[in-house]
């Protein structure tokens, strides 16, 4: 079993600091890590180590045995009660069976935390909130995302790991597929 | 070292706050309900935005308390003193060297950067509050973008006094999106709201928790024919000569003699240095 966080206040501490730069700058992207099982990367594992609990089911690809030793939150059988899902874009696709929220609780949806193979500063333009002029992505489906950010002020949360790296696009993103 | 763990509070609750303000990040203006903790002092001196600090905080941050402008006032020395012992980070009275700046009820003078986090304390978050009492309602008023009310509300203010009178919580819309409430700040303040840093508000009593990200659009609700102001004192900072800074009115002396200063302690300060 691999280990987590050395000192759990700490590492978590600097962890969210840039996971909550990730969320509030989309397109920006940060290095974050964690010890990490086998078939997660190390920024996704500290963005589970940072966020989920017993109250959060994780709905996830691999790692169940880590994730529950760690943290104590319960495996999401279903899409419909995932409060985090982590997965390679595959595998967490269509986006359409994960909770959006409601229009009274827009915070009752789904973060997803993709497991991406390339993630820098280029690819589809991004403007909206947290963004000054315009940032660039290397989204994974361009339009479903599109769709999603039309949802708005539904929709799921997306935080894109890769390696020791994370960038988020929340759902206030707007999103340009044919600028990419 | 200290007998507490690292920001006083325990990791299970950190979790959940910070669940709530990356919630508050990807909905700007819309108010995340959390599980307000209690805190070793009083809802109404800063809870929320206490705990919201508490959940930000790393070990090498520089953190600046103020209370209406000024760092030397009760609540903001306690809560300095406070995280300076429960997590052993640097706090300065400088705006410019401050990573996180927690306020009630100012944005500093001196304009924010990119590498800073305000964090405000709020008394009440909902805007809709004193209009229609039940949060059933407002809640989905907010999910119908009804916000006819509130316009209601200051068309009266213009009817009574020839002008919007409100003058501090002034409401302002988000996004495009969520008309929410800036904290009593005074309307002076409102155009900063549109800033470089990461703004997050947190209400403890009422368990809300809300965020602006940078560069997002904060339009302060107006009409066309009385547009927005940001009114201030028509007066000069009789200590550094100020005339564009928010001012507060002070009475000097027993014949009542009544002078202004700058609300801002620091900005005030360094312009006499």
């Amino acid at each position: 079993m691999q280990p987590a966080f050395a000192d759990p206040p700490t590492d978590s501490a600097r962890a969210f600091r840039a996971i909550m730069q990730a969320m509030a700058r989309p397109g920006t992207v940060h290095e974050v890590a964690a010890p990490a099982p086998e078939g997660l990367s190390p920024a996704a594992a500290a963005t589970l180590l940072v966020l989920a609990d017993q109250t959060t089911p994780v709905w996830l690809a691999h790692g169940h045995d880590w994730l529950v030793f760690h943290t104590g939150a319960p495996v999401a059988a279903t899409r419909a009660e995932a409060a985090f899902a982590v997965g390679p874009w595959d595998a967490l696709a269509p986006l359409g069976d994960w909770p959006v929220g409601t229009p009274d609780y827009p915070d009752r949806s789904t973060t997803l935390i993709v497991e991406v193979p390339r993630l820098d500063g280029s690819g589809t333009r991004l403007t909206g909130p947290g963004i000054e002029t315009e940032s660039r992505l290397p989204l994974p489906d361009a339009r479903a995302l599109a769709a999603n950010a039309a949802l708005y002020p539904l929709g799921v949360d997306l935080i894109l790991s890769c390696g020791d790296r994370l960038a988020a696009l929340p759902r206030s993103t707007r999103i340009h597929p044919e600028d990419a | 070292m200290t007998d507490y763990n690292f920001a006083y509070l325990d990791e299970p609750t950190k979790k959940m706050i910070r669940r709530a303000i990356l919630k508050g990040l990807a909905v700007p203006g819309y108010q995340v309900p959390f599980a307000s903790r209690e805190m070793p002092m009083p809802c109404g001196w800063g809870t929320g935005g206490v705990q919201v600090t508490a959940a930000c905080l790393m070990p090498k941050d520089v953190l600046k308390v103020i209370d209406q402008g000024a760092d030397d006032t009760t609540n903001a020395v306690s809560i300095r003193a406070f995280f300076a012992r429960v997590a052993g980070v640097a706090t300065t009275t400088r705006t410019a060297k401050a990573s996180i700046i927690q306020t009630r009820h100012r944005i500093p003078e001196t304009p924010l950067r990119e590498d800073q986090i305000l964090v405000y304390q709020v008394p009440i978050p909902e805007p809709l509050r004193f209009l229609e009492p039940r949060e059933t309602e407002t809640r989905r008023m907010h999910a119908l973008e009804e916000y006819g009310l509130m316009h209601v509300k200051l068309y009266e203010d213009i009817a009574r006094h020839g002008a919007i009178a409100t003058s501090y919580a002034y409401p302002a819309m988000v996004n495009d999106r969520y008309v929410f409430d800036p904290s009593p700040i005074p309307r002076f303040d409102n155009p900063k709201l549109e800033s470089p840093a990461i703004q997050l508000f947190g209400a403890g009593r009422e368990q809300r928790i809300y965020a602006i990200p940078p560069h997002t659009r904060v339009v302060s609700l107006d009409f066309e024919d009385h547009p927005f102001e940001a009114s201030k004192a028509d007066g000069v900072c009789a200590l550094c000569g100020a005339e564009d800074s928010y001012l507060d009115e002070i009475v000097a002396d027993d014949a009542g003699t009544r002078r202004f200063q700058c609300s801002d302690t620091d900005w005030c300060a360094e312009r006499r240095a």
